[in-house]
This record gives C-alpha cells, sequence and structure tokens, in this order.
C-alpha cells in the first residue's frame, strides 16, 4: 500500500508514465533521471501525503524506492 | 549591414494555435474573448479574458519538462516550435552558436507566485516549491526555449511591459543586421489571465467590464470602448541574415527594415498627451529603412481599446502620416485576439507579415460607433484585400515604452 502511494507520488512528480516500470530496485536519480530539485519537490509530496518529516540528512541517505518505502513505513508507524 | 528577414511564424493564440488557424481567425473576424474559466470570478468587475483554447502541452513537449514550466513559458516553447517547424530549419544544420533567443515577457509567472504564496502563507516557507523561483522567473522563457532546441547564440528577455514583444523583435533585428549572428528566434509570451493579475488591472479600471457580451468588450477605436480584454498566448518568430535564409531555401514572410524604441518619460500608466514618443518612434522606425511616411500602406494599431491610448495613438499616427494618412489601412487585432501584454507584439507581427504576403488586411471587428476623436480608416469589421509594401506594427508600454517594427514586402 505504501508502495503504491510512493510510486505514485515520484511517477507523477517525474511525468513516468509506465508505472509498472517502477520496482522497490529502482533509483530516483539514476534510472529515472530525476534531479535534485525533482529530489526535494517529491520529499515534500511525501511529507504531505504520509503526514510525516524528512530532514534532508535522511533523504541524503535514500538509494533506491524500497529505500524510501521502508523510511515511510518506519516513520508512519 | 546586413539584411534581415522572417522565415517562420509560430502563434499560440486565443483565436488558433499554429499560424493558419490564427490568421483565418483573423480574416474571418472572429473574437477570442469569452468568460474566464480558470477561476472563480464572483468578486470580480471583469469577469471575461481572451483565453487560449485545447492547449495541451504535452502534445508539444516533454511532459516533465512541461511540468517544470508556468504557463507563460510554455506557450513560448511551444511558439518556437511551430515557428521552427514553419520555418521548415533543420537544427542539425545550424550553427547553434550563432542563434539567439530573445523573448518579450511583460508579467512573467505570476500563476506560480499565486499558487506558491498561498503555501508560504498557509502551510509555512518550508512547504515552497523548489521550482518556484525557476518557474516564475521571466527569463525561463528564453531559457527554457534555448535547452529545447539547442540555441547557445545570446538569449534574454526583454520586459517593456505591452510593448516587451515588439521591442524584442527590434533588438533581434539589430542583432542580425550588425552581424553578430545568423538567426534569432524572437517574439513574446505572456499568462496572466490569474486572480491577482486581473484584480490589478481592474483595480486600474483598465479592463472591459461588458462582461454581459464578452465578443463584443475589445472595441478599439470604437466610442463606446471601454478598456481592454487581458489575453494570454505567444507569438514566435525566425528572424535570419538574407543570405543565410536564401542558402537554404527558405520561405520568405517579409523584410525587417526598421526599428524605432523611444520613452515618453512622462507617467507610469498614461501615455504622453501629445503622443510625441509613439510618434518618434514610428519616425525612428521608417529613418532606419530610409522610407518615406507616404510608402506605408498599413498600420497594425497597438489599439488596445482603453480611452488613452486609442486617441493618442490616433494622433501620433497623424502627426507622422500628415495628409497620407487617409490613405492608410490602420486595424487592431486586439479587437479579437484581446491584449497578450507581453506576447501582443509577437502575434501582431505575426499579422502583419501574414497581411503582407496573403494582400489581406485584418479587420478592427466591434467597430460600430466612430468618435470624432479617432478618425481613420480601421479597416471596420471586415478584412479588405490590398497590395502591401511597407507596413508597420506599433506596441505601447505602461512606463512609457514605445516600440514600432516596420516590415516589408520581400524584393531581391
Amino acid at each position: 500500500m505504501i508502495f503504491e502511494k510512493v510510486v505514485n507520488i515520484i511517477a507523477e512528480q517525474l511525468g513516468v508514465d509506465d508505472i509498472e516500470s517502477i520496482t522497490m530496485e529502482t533509483s530516483m536519480m539514476k534510472d529515472l533521471e530525476a534531479d535534485s530539485l525533482d529530489a526535494v519537490e517529491i520529499m515534500m509530496a511525501l511529507e504531505d501525503e504520509f503526514g510525516i518529516s524528512v530532514p534532508d540528512e535522511d533523504a541524503e541517505n535514500f538509494k533506491n524506492i524500497g529505500d524510501i518505502v521502508k523510511y515511510v513505513e518506519k516513520k508512519a508507524e | 549591414m546586413k539584411r534581415v528577414v522572417i522565415t517562420g511564424l509560430g502563434a499560440v493564440t486565443p483565436i488558433g494555435i499554429g499560424k493558419e488557424n490564427f490568421w483565418n481567425s483573423l480574416i474571418q473576424g472572429k473574437s477570442g474573448v469569452g468568460l474566464i474559466t480558470r477561476f472563480d470570478t464572483t468578486e470580480f468587475d471583469t469577469k471575461i479574458g481572451a483565453e487560449v483554447k485545447d492547449f495541451n502541452p504535452s502534445d508539444y513537449i516533454d511532459k516533465k519538462e512541461a511540468k517544470r514550466m508556468d504557463r507563460f513559458t510554455q506557450y513560448a516553447v511551444v511558439g518556437s516550435k511551430l515557428a521552427i517547424e514553419d520555418g521548415n530549419i533543420d537544427l542539425d544544420k545550424l550553427d547553434l552558436d550563432k542563434v539567439g533567443v530573445v523573448i518579450g515577457v511583460g508579467i512573467g509567472g505570476m500563476e506560480t507566485m499565486e499558487t506558491e504564496y498561498e503555501k508560504l502563507r498557509d502551510r509555512g516557507p518550508s512547504r515552497v516549491s523548489p521550482l518556484f523561483i525557476p518557474m516564475m522567473i521571466s527569463n525561463m522563457a528564453p531559457g527554457q526555449i534555448s535547452m529545447t532546441f539547442g540555441f547557445k547564440g545570446p538569449t534574454m528577455t526583454v520586459t517593456t511591459a505591452c510593448a516587451s514583444s515588439t521591442h524584442a523583435i527590434g533588438e533581434a533585428f539589430r542583432m542580425i543586421k550588425s552581424g553578430n549572428v545568423d538567426m534569432v528566434v524572437a517574439g513574446g509570451a505572456d499568462a496572466s489571465i490569474t486572480p491577482i493579475s486581473v484584480a490589478g488591472f481592474c483595480s486600474m479600471k483598465a479592463l472591459s467590464t461588458r462582461n454581459d457580451n464578452p465578443t463584443k468588450a475589445s472595441r478599439p477605436f470604437d466610442k463606446e470602448r471601454d478598456g481592454f480584454v487581458m489575453g494570454e498566448g505567444a507569438g514566435i518568430l525566425i528572424l535570419e541574415e538574407l543570405d543565410h535564409a536564401l542558402s537554404r531555401g527558405a520561405n520568405i514572410y517579409g523584410e525587417i527594415v526598421g526599428y524605432g524604441s523611444t520613452s515618453d518619460a512622462f507617467h507610469i500608466t498614461q501615455p504622453d498627451p501629445e503622443a510625441r514618443g509613439a510618434t518618434r518612434a514610428m519616425e525612428l522606425a521608417l529613418e532606419e529603412a530610409v522610407a518615406s511616411y507616404e510608402d506605408v500602406d498599413y498600420i497594425n494599431a497597438h489599439g488596445t481599446s482603453t480611452y488613452f491610448n486609442d486617441k493618442l495613438e490616433t494622433l501620433a499616427i497623424k502627426n507622422v502620416f500628415k495628409d497620407h494618412t487617409k490613405n492608410i489601412n490602420i486595424s487592431s487585432t486586439k479587437s479579437m485576439t484581446g491584449h497578450l501584454l507581453g506576447a501582443a507584439g509577437g502575434i501582431e507581427a505575426i499579422a502583419t507579415l501574414m497581411a503582407i504576403k496573403e494582400g489581406i488586411i485584418p479587420p478592427t471587428i466591434n467597430y460600430d460607433n466612430p468618435d470624432e476623436e479617432c478618425d481613420l480608416n480601421y479597416t471596420p469589421n471586415i478584412a479588405v484585400k490590398r497590395d502591401i509594401k511597407y507596413a508597420i506594427s506599433n506596441s505601447l508600454g505602461f512606463g512609457g515604452h514605445n516600440g514600432t517594427v516596420l516590415f516589408k514586402k520581400y524584393i531581391d
């Protein structure tokens, strides 16, 4: 459930049409060609969606979508 | 000095997207004015505007890129794409270092400004988008055109309110004329049908309040005129050095032969009461072309449908053209498109060049009641056929900025 929401947010922000192509292993920056401005927008959208706060120092450690999903799951508990 | 011709036209307007649709609406006298749909106008004195219809940016540009642009920039990039296609330009065959981009933007990313300000006010500074600044700033229209097509020459914005795009075209003309670049993508874009822009122009009493009859609201030079109608869109032209154009077998719409740029040094919104600045702008354009005032057949007027503009532009035309004035066809295509602010001079340059190319003068629609202070031939209501050798396009902006460009039928 959290995975689907995260994927939808990222796909929306980055204009990805093929949502199926995004997996836990997908890298936002490398595979989806997001830049630093996209990353900030996506973190803000995640904060709004899940009612959490994502400090910059945490966001810097996300390597793939899986890292984001696990982080959100933990924070949203 | 180099000669400069126009070889591509791209229009995104309230009466049609693309040169053909725009031109067909112009010669048919079609109005693009209607009730504003973008926001709730309940509390606004003016509820009408000339919106661009059926515009879907992803039909023309990458969806993700489009999302990072304010609407005025989307219009500018789409207008450029249409102009490049219309000009049959092969980007691989250009020296991209010698292609410039000069775009007039009167207002800029007001929609983005409003959206992000609401976030700041309601939810605090941490909610303001990182894309706010790069979407809102006016220079992103030429910046994004440069990035989309790879043009690496001088790339800049001209901001002189409603004269912005005429000045942009004039400055682009000079860049090519002096030999600095081969080609310039020039024109203007604006998208200001937003709550705060409309509210601001309403408070100035600048906008028509003919809400019960939108298509009749923009009526330049008519005695019953009551203000302008806000429009939006982009008008983009490809200006090209003549030999460069000839060597690639380009279709030439016309030649740009003169440019005049002056200031009133008078008042923030009112024109000089003797129209000295507008008069001198037209005189300078004729001087540069070494043309006589008697050579001019058509004037695409600024003609906003405000009391002051139409009266004083009429005076300026009489100052310049004297007894020849009666022989000139004048028209304000704003009667159909509304006033596109920073994009006005761009789409009006396109209208003027098409008039030269086709030998047809688009009309001033809604011209029903002659005004003794506006007593010229405004080409009322119906397009007329006329062979045009020289034609002028005027733009006059708040701040006292005056711009005139002079076009000529292309003859080898």
